[in-house]
């Protein structure tokens, strides 16, 4: 398999009139054709932010890129011009949002809205566009799809909104589908209904993806490796076994342990992470877990307030050095390593 | 000892004979008006169409379901915030559907309410005090302003805000701590029963379990009934006793949680806990997912027969006819309403 995407020191800040936020603080992480990356974090840690970087789309001011690279099919996509980039955005990469109805339009008919894009990448005509676009809506399982172009947004439920989204996103074939959080507002059994749909394209379409979620359930079924996200930076990453089976960070475990079970009645109380989410309005200096983490507690690890321990990989981590993570101590050894 | 444990154990020593809420056949249709100058009624959303069942002092019973099939209108038509169309609501073995607004405000010290959002149900411009004592005051209970503030301070401590912060505004506080002032203030006029509407949704994960631990630790201690409501079947079967599945204003399914979920009768029940992801590769792997199609039907036009015939995946001739299947004991304790269920 050969490496995608490559994304390496991302750094992206707001500059507002409350102050600084420190969004995203130094991301790196690889994607290979045809994988699934399944991003969790709880909401401010990062995730839109870091995905709407590599497409080109944080708004400036009040945003802005510092620094790093995101290299696709060998061109850096940061430094490409606004006009490359929307070439590349829609065709190469679609991005799906959570809220389907702020990101279609909605005075004009789904079908104008489908083969829009279908023109302006693949240059088809009125009549070629009009049937790929039916084609699109019968393959995401919207019922009578040639005269529902002609319906406006709001003619659509939640669940067949997002499968019009979709539809635009595979519109023209991409390699790479951006999903962020497609399903949280969707109730359980449509949700389960968009991810069957979504599995079943993206082995057809052979395509890579990006799965951005809170929800650690929802990225166990479909994610090939999860990355753990905490005040803008990576705390864990592997491949789904490890970090839900083996899993090595404090957070990732307090995460996992404060999680009820639907499958078991659940015989312990949820263990609970005690205080809040960081504020992003402080330039985090050590981990930005330590004032909520227990390991840190238990050992008495002074250096996690200044020092930032950096991404590398666990212990017998069983050979393939794709398990890292983001801390001082190794829980599974039950010591702090390296203090 | 774990709250789990303790949960099994506080059900033992529930009094079955002690009902603290009696809900029987209630409905509630919201009004679907038309004409601009003459308004005129033009149909119904039967949000709660027939519902019934009871609740034991000191347990917690769930109420799930899809959004819009009448959750919330259920909860709030039991504590009157909406009167019934039809049918009874008795709590505390007195009839409410029926009470004058003056009777109900006195009631309504017994039963208390917390919402979902708690950055929209907290007034900006009061501070956490003047929020949590405001019942207090509406009520009259403390007219000493000292004693008053010692009983707000010492509730506080109770739900895990610092009393220091007695003066400050809402919007000084994250979700978490929000939603712990919500409690606060349901909790100071010393209720038996709350309805906790969807409480944690709105919270960040590793909030989460912050707030439902401080909800079973106040529930032992002070012997308090939920009726909670929310979409994490997950957290339900971790919270309550006992659940309600609600599909489009009717209970399809109700019995113990053990029970339903691993016993699910009702194929709007199975298909639901089956679309549940779990945390868990190794499990995700190897589900079996029943996947309903369609969406939910309109609660102004429900199908006529059983409610969930337009996606139900074992329909058949009768399930179109009326009458709709009754809620019958399928299994002890568990209650299910479908044909194909005996
Ligand atoms: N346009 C903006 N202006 C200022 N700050 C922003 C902007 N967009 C995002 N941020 C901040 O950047 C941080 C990361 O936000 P991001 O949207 O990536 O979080 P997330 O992980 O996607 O959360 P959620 O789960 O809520 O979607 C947050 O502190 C957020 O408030
Ligand atoms: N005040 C109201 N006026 C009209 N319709 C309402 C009102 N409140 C709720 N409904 C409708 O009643 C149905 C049930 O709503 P609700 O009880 O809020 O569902 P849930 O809490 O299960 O999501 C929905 O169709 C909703 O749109
Ligand atoms: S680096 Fe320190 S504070 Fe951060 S997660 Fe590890 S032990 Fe906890
Ligand atoms: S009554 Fe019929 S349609 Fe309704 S749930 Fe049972 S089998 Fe399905
Ligand atoms: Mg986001
Ligand atoms: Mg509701």
């Amino acid at each position: 398999m050969s490496v995608l995407l490559d994304v390496k020191d991302l750094i992206v800040r707001f500059y507002t009139q409350e102050g600084t936020v420190y969004a995203v603080n130094g991301v790196s992480f690889e994607l290979e054709e045809g994988e699934t990356l399944g991003i969790v974090g709880e909401s401010g840690s990062g995730k839109s932010v870091s995905s709407l970087a590599l497409m080109g789309l944080i708004p400036s001011p009040p945003g802005k890129v510092e620094s790093g690279t995101v290299m696709f099919e060998g061109r850096d996509l940061l430094t490409l011009k606004p006009d490359q980039m929307r070439l590349i955005r829609g065709k190469e990469i679609a991005m799906i949002f959570q809220d389907p109805m702020t990101s279609l339009n909605p005075v004009l008919t789904i079908g104008t809205q489908i083969t829009e894009s279908l023109k302006l990448h693949e240059g088809m005509n009125t009549s070629q566009s009009r049937k790929r676009a039916a084609d699109l809506l019968d393959m995401v399982g919207i019922p009578d799809a040639y005269r529902r172009l002609d319906d406006y947004p709001h003619q659509f439920s939640g669940g067949m909104r997002q499968r019009v989204m979709i539809a635009m996103g595979l519109s023209c074939n991409p390699k790479l589908l951006i999903a962020d959080e497609p399903t949280t507002a969707l109730d359980v059994t449509i949700q389960a209904q968009i991810i069957e749909l979504v599995k079943q394209l993206k082995d057809e379409f052979n395509m890579a993806m990006i799965w951005i979620t809170h929800d650690l359930g929802v990225v166990a079924g479909i994610a090939d490796r999860i990355q753990v996200m905490y005040g803008g930076r990576i705390m864990e990453s592997g491949s789904s076994h490890e970090v839900f089976g083996d899993s090595r960070h404090p957070y990732t475990e307090g995460l996992l342990g404060s999680l009820p079970r639907l499958d078991s009645s659940g015989e312990e109380k949820l263990t609970q992470i005690e205080g809040s989410p960081p504020d992003m309005r402080n330039e985090p200096s050590g981990c930005p877990f330590a004032p909520r983490c227990d390991v840190r507690e238990e050992f008495n690890l002074e250096k996690c307030w200044d020092q930032r321990p950096p991404l590398e990989t666990v212990a017998d981590d069983g050979g393939d050095g794709t398990h890292v993570m983001s801390c001082w101590a190794d829980i599974r050894e039950g010591v702090a390593e390296n203090v | 000892m774990s709250s789990q444990v303790m949960a099994r154990e506080k059900r033992k020593s529930l009094d079955e004979n002690d009902v603290i809420l009696e809900v029987t056949d209630l409905k509630k249709y919201f009004p679907i008006s038309a004409g601009i100058v003459f308004q005129r009624q033009v149909g119904a959303v039967r949000a709660v169409d027939g519902i019934s069942f009871h609740v034991i002092r000191g347990e917690t019973l769930g109420l799930v379901g899809e959004s819009g099939c009448g959750k919330s209108t259920t909860g709030r038509t039991i504590l009157q915030l909406y009167r019934p169309t039809e049918g009874s609501v008795r709590f505390e073995g007195q009839e409410l559907s029926t009470m004058s607004g003056n009777e109900l405000r006195q009631m309504r010290r017994r039963m208390q309410i917390i919402f979902q959002d708690p950055f929209a149900s907290l007034n900006p411009r009061m501070t956490v005090g003047s929020i949590v004592s405001e019942p207090l005051q509406i009520h009259k209970i403390y007219s000493n302003k000292k004693e008053r503030q010692q009983y707000v301070e010492a509730l506080m401590e109770k739900v895990g805000l610092n009393p220091y912060f007695i003066n400050r505004y809402p919007h000084e506080f994250s979700g978490g701590q929000r939603q712990r002032i919500g409690i606060a203030r349901a909790l100071a006029l010393e209720p038996s029963f709350i309805v906790a509407d969807e409480p944690i949704s709105a919270l960040d994960v590793s909030i989460q379990a912050q707030v439902v631990n401080l909800m079973e630790e106040l529930q032992d201690e002070l012997n308090l009934t939920y009726l909670f409501i929310a979409h994490d079947l997950s957290m339900v079967r971790h919270i309550c006793d006992r659940v309600a599945v609600m599909y489009l204003g009717k209970i399809v399914e109700l019995g113990p949680v053990d029970e339903v979920y691993d016993n699910p009768q009702h194929p709007y029940t199975q298909a639901l806990l089956s679309a549940v992801p779990v945390p868990d590769p190794q499990v995700e792997d190897s589900r079996q997912r029943i996947i309903i199609s369609g969406d939910l039907p309109s609660p102004a036009n429900p199908p006529t027969g059983c409610n969930f015939n337009t996606r139900c995946p074992v329909r058949f001739d009768l399930c179109f006819e009326e009458p709709d299947p009754p809620l019958i004991e399928a299994r002890p304790d568990h209650f299910v309403s479908c044909h194909r269920v005996t």
